[in-house]
């Protein structure tokens, strides 16, 4: 309804102007993401301590079970662990968008002359600068456990952006669930069941060839195996060097955001 | 009347219903706000109050029926009308984990005042609330009045002329109530124009020019609070009695001696009538004559409550002589009932 009668009220001549209010919006959502994340420093440790012991717990008490032909394990896992991160970390997308919603400041945000979009825009557009953070730290941990960038720099940082674009592509898809979810402890068990097959069932932690037949068909045909493949071609490179890997895993991402944000969105304009 | 201009709030045969649990949550609601006045619109929970607020504050579009802020239709002109209206909500519907001057600040933002520009109301707001000191501080360690003030002040940012206020000092304690009260009214002295939903009759006493009363999404009543208590007669005979079974006994006896059916709550029978002191003494007789103790008397203008209760205490308005006699006779469960709705009405 917004978007039909947006044009009479608004005329054309600001539609620029329109443009720069929508940006201002998205800007300070995000903003007060950022900020209320700064003020619960706890949260913040204990979700990142959680990739750390993820990355010990597989290099040192699972990886050694684990053989990869031609490849140090630590550095297949590496690649693995920043896709497993960052959707895991996509939980905080539900979780918030739920307590908003909870605690009536999407009713109030629904009240003001903003841009209904900036929301959903800028809490992802604020988990997305978070996962960079965690991403870079779990950067520096990998570092220390031994991974080694088998590429060069500049595809080891086209890697990481293709992991960080797939996990904004993915917030979107748990804003839907934050915004289904009766409270924040609702979306937060939400969350787990559909992320956990994604990341375990796929090539972030072992082979996928490792696996039974049946799940192997699974595990091939899924966006998270297509999204470490290609993370692991453009950071790892040499046995993992993967060229369609990247071009699939651009594709899912790409899909995954044109299909997630406008449900999110139409989730969004029907709660109330 | 027939000029609409001098209506800030219109609203015209609102309806709303919502398809979970089939609840006409409006069932044809129509209310008017002159401008520079607070309309109380006043009602037990659910009975329909915050749905409206949230039709005209644009959150919620209704299924039939229109409405329209300083002219503007909230439906096709939801973004012009965002701009001239102010929200605060029951909920104080504030972020927790930014300060007061930090929530100030996105909201002006939000209302696309430059950042300079949010940061000097901020300091302006914080001052006018009280909450200089408190400014700078997260709102986890805020009060609930502090809160309060935090959410109207977060609603006062673009200067809008037209104001919600959705049960604005539900679970405040008298102080904190006493001075929201008091900014309401230099609000409106300033020439603001609010709707106030409340389910204290006091506050609507108090703040309001004009009152509508909403119940099960319908206006049973509006007026004036002086023609809403005119409605009633002209006193209340409060009776106070030694126990509440004495009173239900004392209820039956003195029910002859009003038009109105006595209110029972607890131990205290109320009887509205026209001519206080004469049954006053009647009432003395007929307890006195059935040797019924009484532990006090007293004589009082009839408060908002009380027509409150006579218009949504359905009980004792609508039901006949021969169910009012039944209902004493079984004792307090039935009456425990009807108290409870009148109790949480008020």
């Amino acid at each position: 309804m917004t978007t039909i009668t947006a044009p009479a009220t608004a005329p054309l001549a600001d539609s620029g102007h329109r443009l720069r209010w929508v940006l201002n919006d998205i800007l300070t959502v995000t903003w007060r993401n950022l900020v209320a994340l700064t003020r619960t420093p706890e949260a913040m440790f204990f979700s990142t301590l959680q990739p750390i012991m993820f990355v010990l717990l597989f290099a040192y008490v699972f990886g050694g079970a684990i053989s990869i032909p031609h490849l140090k394990y630590i550095d297949f896992l590496i690649p693995g662990i920043f896709v497993q991160t960052v959707s895991f970390g996509s939980v905080s997308t539900a979780v918030g968008l739920s307590e908003d919603l909870q605690k009536g400041l999407i009713e109030r945000f629904r009240a003001l002359p903003m841009a209904r979009s900036a929301v959903l825009a800028g809490r992802t557009t604020a988990d997305l600068s978070r996962n960079i953070f965690v991403v870079a730290l779990m950067t520096g941990v990998g570092y220390a456990v031994g991974f080694r960038i088998g590429t060069n720099i500049g595809l080891f940082l086209c890697g990481i952006l293709l992991v960080l674009l797939y996990s904004y592509a993915l917030g979107w898809g748990f804003a839907t669930v934050g915004l289904s979810a009766s409270n924040a402890e609702t979306a937060q068990v939400m969350v787990f069941p559909i992320i956990f097959p994604f990341t375990f069932a796929s090539s972030a932690f072992v082979p996928v060839a490792s696996m039974p037949g049946w799940l192997q068909a699974f595990a091939k045909n899924q966006p998270v195996t297509q999204v470490v493949n290609a993370a692991r071609s453009l950071m790892v490179g040499g046995p993992t060097h993967n060229t369609k890997a990247v071009w699939l895993s651009l594709a899912w991402t790409l899909g995954l955001l044109v299909v997630l944000a406008p449900i999110a969105v139409r989730k969004y304009r029907r709660v109330a | 009347m027939s000029n609409s201009s001098s209506f800030a709030v219109e609203a015209h045969d609102l309806v709303k219903v919502f398809p979970r649990g089939n609840v006409r949550a409006l069932d044809g609601v129509s209310l008017h706000v002159e401008e520079g006045t607070i309309l109380g619109l006043l009602g037990p929970n659910g009975a329909g109050k915050t749905t409206a607020v949230r039709i005209l504050s644009t959150i919620l579009g209704p299924d039939s029926g229109r409405a329209s802020i300083l002219g503007h239709d909230v439906v096709k002109e939801a973004e012009t009308v965002r701009r001239i209206i102010g929200l605060a909500g029951q909920y104080a519907a504030v972020d927790e984990n930014l300060t007061g001057r930090e929530n100030i600040r996105m909201v002006g933002r939000l209302s696309h005042m430059s950042w300079k520009a949010s940061g000097v109301r901020a300091t302006e707001l914080l001052e006018n609330f009280g909450l200089t000191d408190a400014g700078d501080r997260v709102l986890k360690t805020y009060s609930g009045g502090m809160r309060r003030r935090l959410d109207l002040a977060a609603a006062l940012v673009a200067r809008p002329p037209v104001l919600f206020l959705d049960e604005p000092t539900t679970g405040l304690d008298p102080q904190s109530r006493q001075d929201l009260w008091g900014v309401i009214e230099n609000l409106v002295a300033g020439g603001t124009t609010v709707l106030l939903t409340t389910q204290y009759l006091e506050e609507a006493d108090r703040l309001a020019r004009n009152i509508v009363v909403v119940d099960h999404g319908r206006v049973i009543a509006e007026g004036t609070p002086a023609e809403l208590k005119a409605n009633l007669g002209t006193s209340v005979v409060s009776i106070t009695l030694s126990d509440d079974g004495m009173a239900q006994k004392a209820a039956g006896l003195v029910a002859s001696l009003s038009d109105n059916a006595p209110l029972v709550d607890r131990n205290i029978v109320e009887l509205t009538v026209e001519n206080g002191p004469m049954v006053g003494a009647e009432v003395l007789r007929a307890l006195d004559a059935a040797q019924v103790p009484i532990a006090g008397l007293a004589l009082r203008e009839p408060s908002l409550d009380d027509v409150f209760l006579s218009l949504t205490g359905h009980k004792s308005e609508a039901e006949t002589a021969a169910e009012r006699a039944a209902r004493i006779g079984k004792g307090s469960k039935h009456r425990g009932e009807a108290d409870a709705d009148g109790r949480d009405a008020a």
